[in-house]
């Protein structure tokens, strides 16, 4: 009898065997890394209706975050100021500046200034500025280096397995409280032991369970 | 010797396993010829209703999707409705398949050959309505996903201590290995129907699917260990398939669920309604199809015979768990079985015990045994207690739980009832389809329960009629 198929099929099994591995094994693959905010979000910086520099302000200046995010301490979230705290300075520096024009025209109408939100939780995850700042965990665990940032730019995913790394071993985050808002500091050589200690003192148990976010 | 002993006795039967005395081309020909004869006009109108039903539930699937699962009758506390139901019945059915195949096999029964082949699809086609439940009936169908382990940026991985999680691989290792050994065992028909093949699309595409089956000596030799290592690996899954399904409720805390009889009882209930369907679906076929030689009284007879001890087995769990109910002494334990037998759902209950305990009784008479209209409607009657037992389990357990502020009673709604009957739209398409394409009987097993394959055989002298086996059994 005639053969209905050429030689080379002989391979097909194989080769759709591994095809179908390859695109499977792709699919997640490329779901995992492209699909993760680590892609999507890391490196996010739009255009503020005003181009206030955290640069200038925190690291050239030397103010410290909490003169203009005040809440931090006390609150869930940390805020953006009123025009009132720009306009504290802005009076008497520079009022006439073109940089300020929406700041003084937002200040003499009294309509609130629409600033583009950067770090956005999803409304399902509950996360508290100041239960993290009293554990000792740094701004620039999680906002970066805003000291030298022109334009504030998005550096940490921010995504569930992010917040997870964490919660699981908090030890290289943990800082003196005076030391929160210090752009430069890095972890001692004994941090871990410094970790182990303030853990205890400040009774430091980060949750893993589902409710502590998703209350 | 045993064997020829049981080779005795089937000849003290009905002559032989298969009647009428076929040679091999004679089985050959009227099995091929069912799916090579132009298509007739009644399969298109069964195909046509069937696959009109098919469409009706995907149709309601996508309207779940939209709307959410509150189109059904659920209701808290009766979180878990019609679809796990249906679930559970549509996987019971689906262990016939893979009880016939492997463990038969294994058993060396030979009687199996006749019935394997679409005891098999059957198991395949009823997965495949069971797998669909589960995936529908979670909320957010977007995010099923979450089933399998798969990585994500969440850190988040299926919990592994739940058995909602081992169903899932339970049920996906199941589905696997039946398609596998259905397709090994499919082979050499296949290639039978590549050879018998006049155009070439037809040659093409089953010669694709016969993989180059050659039926040399080493092409046989390499597909009876092959399938000897898949029968031996569906032999415990015919177990543990139905344990892990039982396992969703019994490892939960609710009364009435919580069982340790669950996992045999499931397994003795899968098997009971799986038959019950084979036997369905078998009569049908072997009327429309004339295969009736191949599918003897003898075969019904068997089957009817485990429909009966399944039966039992079933009786016998009913009534333990109403036993341990009382021993147990735990008044939310007693309240829940008395309230299964007397409560809302009595008439469930009753529905359930009448079909599947009470019914298949009339097969300790040979007569019933070997009356057609008595095992079809028998069949029928068991699967739909079948059917009773798994809502019995699932809603009266639910619906009267901890809270009695919070009982009601559960009523379905059109969409309960609408994709229970669209499930068997898809069903029967499938089956319609294999019917069609595939031999419906495994040809190259019943030539090797046929006398003639046995090495002892030899022919007759005369004219041909006295064709005998003088020693050893079926091979």
């Amino acid at each position: 009898m005639a053969q209905i198929f050429p030689k080379w099929t002989n391979r097909l099994p194989l080769i759709m065997a591994l095809s179908g591995l390859l695109v499977v094994g792709g699919g997640v693959g490329f779901f995992w890394y492209y699909g993760s905010p680590k892609y999507l979000e890391v490196g996010y910086r739009p255009e503020q209706p005003v181009p206030y520099s955290h640069k200038l302000h925190a690291g050239d200046l030397g103010m410290d975050c909490r003169y203009c995010h005040n809440f931090v301490e006390v609150s869930h979230e940390a805020n953006v100021p009123p025009i009132q705290t720009c306009m504290n300075c802005h009076t008497l520096i520079k009022p006439n500046s073109e940089k300020l024009v929406a700041i003084q025209e937002s200040w003499t109408t009294g309509r609130p200034l629409q600033w583009i939100r950067v770090h956005k939780l999803p409304e399902y995850a509950y996360f508290d500025h100041s239960a993290h700042l009293r554990a000792g965990v740094g701004c620039a665990s999680c906002h970066g280096n805003v000291a030298e940032m022109e334009k504030i730019t998005k550096v940490e995913p921010m995504s569930m397995g992010w917040c997870l790394d964490c919660h699981r071993d908090p030890d290289m985050h943990l800082r003196p409280l005076d030391q929160i808002t210090n752009m430069k500091w890095v972890p001692p050589p004994n941090q871990r032991e410094y970790a182990a200690k303030v853990k205890k003192e400040r009774n430091i148990l980060p949750p893993e369970n589902c409710s502590a976010c998703h209350r | 010797m045993k064997a020829s002993a049981e080779t005795t006795a089937l000849q003290a039967e009905d002559g032989q396993l298969i009647a009428g005395n076929p040679t091999f081309h004679t089985v050959s020909e009227s099995i091929s010829r069912i799916v090579e004869v132009k298509t007739t006009k009644a399969w298109y109108v069964l195909f046509g209703f069937f696959s009109s039903i098919a469409l009706i539930f995907v149709a309601m699937i996508g309207y779940l999707f939209w709307e959410g699962v509150g189109i059904w009758g659920l209701q808290i506390p009766v979180a878990w409705g019609w679809a796990i139901v249906n679930f559970v019945f549509w996987v019971g059915i689906g262990h016939a398949g893979t009880l016939i195949s492997a463990i038969l096999f294994l058993l060396r029964q030979p009687w199996r050959t006749s019935i394997n082949r679409f005891a098999e699809a059957m198991t395949i086609f009823a997965v495949i309505c069971a797998g669909t439940f589960p995936g529908i009936h979670v909320g957010r169908v977007w995010v099923a996903y979450y089933m399998f382990p798969l990585p994500n940026q969440m850190s988040m991985w299926p919990n592994f201590r739940s058995p909602l999680l081992w169903d899932v691989f339970a049920v996906g290792t199941y589905f696997t290995v039946s398609l596998l050994f259905w397709y090994t065992g499919l082979i050499p028909d296949l290639a039978t129907l590549r050879d018998r093949a006049k155009s070439k699309i037809r040659k093409a595409i089953y010669g694709a699917f016969a993989l180059g089956w050659r039926g040399s000596h080493r092409n046989w030799q390499h597909y009876e260990l092959a399938y000897l290592l898949l029968a031996g690996l569906a032999t415990p899954l015919v177990l543990s398939v139905h344990s892990v399904v039982s396992f969703d409720f019994a490892v939960s805390n609710l009364p009435g669920w919580h069982t340790t009889i669950f996992p045999p009882y499931f397994v003795a209930g899968a098997i009971f309604s799986g038959f019950a369907m084979v036997m369905t679906l078998a009569l049908i076929a072997r009327k429309v199809y004339n295969v009736e030689n191949f599918i003897t009284m003898r075969h019904l007879e068997n089957m009817n015979k485990i429909i009966l001890v399944t039966s039992l087995m079933v009786g016998y769990a009913y009534s333990i768990e109403l036993f341990v109910a009382w021993y147990s002494g735990n008044p939310f334990e007693r309240f829940a079985f008395w309230n299964r037998a007397t409560g809302p759902y009595a008439w469930a209950y009753w529905t359930m015990v009448t079909c599947n305990v009470i019914v298949p009784q009339v097969f300790w008479s040979r007569r019933m045994r070997r009356s057609i209209p008595v095992m079809f409607v028998v069949s029928i009657l068991v699967n739909v207690g079948m059917w009773f037992e798994r809502f019995v389990i699932v809603v009266s357990s639910l619906a009267n739980d901890f809270l009695p502020s919070s009982w009601h009673y559960f009523k379905p709604t059109i969409f309960d009832v609408g994709m229970l009957i669209g499930s068997f739209g898809l069903f029967f398409t499938l089956f319609l389809l294999f019917l069609r394409f595939l031999p419906m009987i495994a040809m190259a097993e019943v030539k090797a329960v046929l006398p003639q394959a046995n090495p002892h055989y030899y022919e007759p002298h005369g004219n041909g009629k006295e064709a005998s086996v003088k020693a050893g059994s079926h091979a």
